[in-house]
């Protein structure tokens, strides 16, 4: 028995076990990594598309004809349609496919194992279908851009009516057929994920690892999974009815309906129904996005203020308190959908509790700052900037989850601008963050410092470029999803005219931030082959992962599983040697672990 | 086009490749250590980080200047005053807390950067510290419930007693209106009654009566056309009429139904409704609190009227509503405004299809006087009862 177990560890695998269904953590990571910047990328060059026709409408773009073809932009002039499908896709893959999929399936796959002492996630094979899944749907979401009629086109949300009835929209034909059984297939491997994250954490923990010496990044997984796990499932069936409705005739959300000349006999069903539902996700799913990010940057502020976090257990409470409040917020979006005022009204109480939480979570990356002696490198500048733009879209919340003051900023740039600096922004900052910060840990070696600078700068600069002024073309009340302002030419020339001046600024700062990230891209290919070699340690970490070897191996120890003696966040403890104590460490005699 | 455009993008990366090595290969030629950061790049990152804090307050206060509320003029109606007010408030408290809380963060961010010889203050935790900043948002924010939760409440609220009732009937890509007429009560509806002659589905005898003859006739001559021995169709496009004519026969129960339970009494409530055809000029008078309900045909549009604050979702199957009170006309707007052409106006926010940046309704507001005058035509000529529905062109 013990022989054929010492053989079996020692078995040369295939390419195929190794690099394609891998069941080995890190490499999963990886892969999602990959997949996510694939599609980090489409959705940020469709973006740039909208951006040309909202900044310079009218105007024939070799660039839109180039990707766009005759077919979608006939003499380099956007379709109307094909601008509802572009901004659609653009939503779905960033929300889904890079900040949930991407950020969770990189991070919480690569650190969990890592970061709890463990040999790999409670199943692999789990997690091998979950990375094969989300890749299944991002290949289906992708092609739909492709089909006859468009991809889905209406909105990320995709509401019914509009995304039952092909007559309303072409792209409500195949193209949303697809985006629903990709989404289908995305929560699946969603839950898949989350699953095997909750049960990693809860039983694998290496000896000395109590919950309260688990570094933040972990809990900040744990929370994202748990919400993922409750709040997922009301997506797939709030999906699930919508394909009901589109080929089985029943009325979940149908009801009253004439369309394209067309009487039809649906009765008694509810828009409003697909939207609590939807949201019912779509709420947890902002704090998916965003919470995988905070616990990054926490550990990443910590580490590179040579600090220990300030407030580890607030910082937790805060984590599971917006974990919790996030599920009691959700017809925050529909304020002004038809719902009951009286309802609404609950939501304004518990929406603007969010904002305690989140308030301490941003004081306490403040205090840790204090007094620290930071070291800036690029995943430290990304930490800070994500803290900037948290507060930054965090206090536009607070106009947002006012229904009274929603009433006329609701659907307009203002929110727009709001969610992609709270959410987009700092999620994808912290994303950064991450892969600057572990990508050692990922590929053995070291990322070029001075492109990541470069990067940072331009990134950061374009990121407050673009969503800036967008504040202001919102509370002008100018809607969004507009494939032009022309109708304003119409009423008032000179709101037309500030609308577009913001427009064009805005405009520029997106091809600027979209040209930044070939840096990026640049990077991160040549450090994986040309990088320098990275050291065991290379920040000078608490946190298991860099006790690890270098070379990736199966069961990341070599020998027994480190034992944890303490918290992760004792830098410069005074009386300490090194600025850093590796959780490994027993405590030293007379040494408390106050925290 | 498209080849140079991708020997550019080639050329760029090998260029930044060498770039990069050539760089690699000098610091190495200087020994010096490419992973680790040297106090001078974190001098100047922590410079820029301040410059970059210094500019995005610059920028801000430069926006609001040039930009304030982004030129869409003074609320105009009694209800957005107060809305006007309330948003101010935010905004000053909110631009606070950006100021403050980003300021901090940025200039700790400059001071405590890494310098020969500091060391960092081990400082894990202070309750005091922790309760001070969960309790002071924690009040902040409930004197911001409180004051927006009463204007709610005065919002969504039931509208006054001389409150006149208008409907907005919004489809793709447009919105017809129906004034309530002299009962100030709207009509019965059914979306089953529509057609040509009766775009809302008003519900009468005398509608009902047509439609299910209408569509008695429509049922005929398709199962006419199916069981005809003659015509020769595809496999799909029977199928497709044998399910037309089964939705056309499930719709026919119904109307039945609904003929069975009309209530003639109620025909004089919709009769004197004045209907208006989609796309023309929605007619408002100066100090009239309005009390306005909305319909949609065939998906969800959002009824905006972004001068008068104000704005409600349109939903296919339900009715929706909402009231404002506008206080300026629109002659006394062009004035503010300095501009003669500016109109009020309804837009469409919510994504419904290709022409939703088009979807608008023009709205006028008229004093008093001229409105009445505009009114007493009106219901003398074009209640749903009495005539046919003229067509009028937008008046501009």
């Amino acid at each position: 028995m013990a022989a054929s177990t010492h053989e079996h560890a020692h078995h040369e695998e295939s390419f195929v076990s190794k690099y394609i269904f891998s069941q080995d953590h890190k490499m999963i990571s990886k892969q999602f990594l990959l997949t996510a910047i694939v599609m980090g990328v489409i959705a940020m060059v469709l973006s740039t598309l909208f951006r040309i026709q909202l900044g310079w409408p009218e105007q024939s773009s070799d660039i839109l004809h180039m990707f766009l073809g005759d077919r979608w932009a006939p003499n380099g002039i956007l379709d109307r349609n094909m601008y509802l499908g572009l901004v659609t896709m653009h939503g779905t893959i960033m929300v889904f496919f890079l900040l949930t999929g991407g950020l969770s399936g990189t991070f919480s796959n690569l650190l969990i194992p890592l970061q709890i002492g463990a040999r790999d996630m409670a199943s692999g094979f789990l997690n091998m279908l979950s990375y094969w899944m989300f890749f299944i749907s991002s290949v289906i979401m992708v092609v739909s851009l492709f089909v006859e009629n468009g991809p889905a086109m209406s909105g990320w949300t995709v509401y019914p009516p509009l995304s039952a009835l092909p007559q309303a929209v072409p792209g409500s034909g195949l193209g949303m057929t697809l985006w629903l059984v990709s989404m289908a297939i995305f929560i699946a491997s969603s839950l898949l994920g989350s699953l095997n994250y909750i049960v990693t954490i809860l039983n694998l923990r290496t000896k000395g690892m109590t919950m309260l010496r688990l570094p933040l990044t972990i809990w900040a997984f744990f929370v994202t999974a748990v919400l993922g796990v409750l709040s997922f499932p009301v997506l797939l069936s709030a999906v699930l009815l919508l394909v009901m409705d589109r080929t089985m005739g029943t009325s979940f959300y149908l009801s009253d309906i004439i369309v394209g000349g067309e009487m039809l006999d649906n009765t008694g069903g509810s828009p409003l129904l697909y939207q609590h539902l939807f949201w019912f996700l779509g709420h947890p799913e902002v704090y998916i996005v965003l919470l995988p990010a905070l616990g990054l940057t926490s550990e990443i502020i910590s580490t590179n203020a040579r600090k220990p976090i300030f407030g580890y257990k607030a910082m937790i409470t805060s984590l599971l308190g917006i974990g919790f409040l996030s599920f009691i917020v959700w017809a925050h979006h529909m304020y002004v959908t038809g719902m009951s005022p009286f309802l609404g009204s609950l939501f304004v109480f518990t929406t603007l509790l969010i904002a305690v939480p989140s308030a301490v979570k941003v004081f306490n990356y403040i205090t840790t700052l204090w007094r620290s002696t930071a070291i800036y490198t690029p995943q430290m500048l990304f930490s800070v900037a994500l803290v900037s733009t948290f507060i930054t879209g965090g206090v536009t919340g607070i106009i947002l989850a006012d229904s009274a003051l929603d009433i006329a900023v609701h659907d307009t740039y203002f929110v727009v601008a709001h969610f992609h600096v709270v959410m987009g922004l700092s999620a994808v900052f912290g994303m950064f963050a991450g892969v600057y910060h572990w990508f050692p840990k990922m590929y053995g070696r070291m990322m070029n410092l001075r492109i990541g600078y470069v990067h940072f700068w331009l990134t950061v600069i374009s990121g407050y470029g673009v969503f800036f002024p967008m504040h202001f073309v919102g509370i002008a009340g100018a809607p969004r999803r507009y494939y032009d302002y022309s109708v304003y030419e119409g009423f008032d020339m000179n709101q037309f005219n500030i609308i577009m001046e913001l427009n064009v600024i805005i405009s520029i700062f997106a091809i600027v931030g979209l040209l930044a990230q070939g840096l990026f891209l640049f990077n991160f290919f040549y450090s994986i082959y040309r990088g320098p070699r990275a050291v065991q340690n290379p920040w000078r970490g608490n946190t298991l992962e860099w006790t690890t070897p270098v070379e990736h191996i199966h069961g990341n120890w070599p020998g027994a599983l480190p034992v944890v003696h303490r918290w992760p966040y004792d830098y410069s403890k005074p009386g300490a040697e090194e600025d850093f104590i590796l959780q490994t460490v027993p405590l030293a005699e007379g040494e408390t672990e106050d925290h | 086009m498209k080849f140079v455009a991708l020997i550019v993008v080639v050329l760029a990366i090998i260029a930044i490749a060498q770039l990069t090595r050539i760089y690699e290969l000098t610091s190495k030629l200087r020994n010096r250590n490419e992973t680790d950061v040297d106090y001078r790049d974190n001098k100047l990152n922590a410079n820029l980080l301040l410059l970059f804090c210094i500019g995005m307050f610059a920028s801000y206060v430069w926006m609001i200047a040039r930009y304030g509320a982004g030129g869409i003029g003074v609320a105009a109606s009694v209800e957005g005053v107060d809305y006007d007010w309330l948003f101010a408030v935010n905004m000053i408290l909110i631009s606070l807390i950006f100021f403050v809380t980003n300021g901090l963060l940025f200039y700790f961010a400059w001071k405590y950067h890494a310098k020969p010889g500091a060391k960092a203050f081990y400082y894990p935790h202070n309750a005091k510290l922790e309760l001070l900043w969960t309790a002071v948002p924690a009040v902040v924010l409930s004197v911001i419930i409180i004051m927006g939760l009463i204007q709610w409440r005065d919002r969504t609220g039931a509208a006054g007693e001389n409150a006149v009732v208008i409907e907005l009937y919004s489809k793709q890509f447009d919105w017809a209106v129906r004034y309530s007429g002299q009962d100030n009560q709207l009509g019965k509806f059914d979306y089953k009654l529509i057609n040509t002659d009766n775009p809302l589905g008003l519900a009468t005898t005398a509608t009902i009566a047509a439609r299910v003859e209408e569509l008695n006739l429509e049922i005929k001559d398709l199962e006419g056309r199916i069981n005809d021995p003659s015509a020769i169709y595809s496999v799909v496009s029977f199928e497709e009429m044998k399910s037309a004519l089964a939705t056309k026969e499930r719709l026919y129960v119904r109307l039945l139904q609904l003929q069975e339970n009309h209530d003639p009494a109620l025909d004089a409530v919709a009769n004197d409704d004045v209907v208006q055809p989609a796309n023309i000029t929605l007619v408002l008078k100066k100090n009239q609190e309005y009390d306005m309900y909305f319909r949609a045909q065939d998906v969800i549009h959002s009824a905006f009227f972004p001068h008068f604050r104000a704005q409600i979702n349109n939903v296919p199957g339900m009715v929706t509503r909402l009231k404002f009170t506008p206080y300026i006309s629109t002659k006394e707007m062009r004035v503010k405004m300095n501009d003669n052409k500016f109109n009020y106006i309804l837009l469409c926010n919510k994504i419904c299809g290709a022409s939703h940046s088009n979807m608008k309704l023009f709205v006028e507001v008229l004093d008093e006087n001229e409105y009445d005058a505009w009114w007493a035509e009106q219901i003398a000529t074009k209640t749903f009862g009495s005539a046919s529905i003229v067509t009028e062109e937008i008046a501009e």
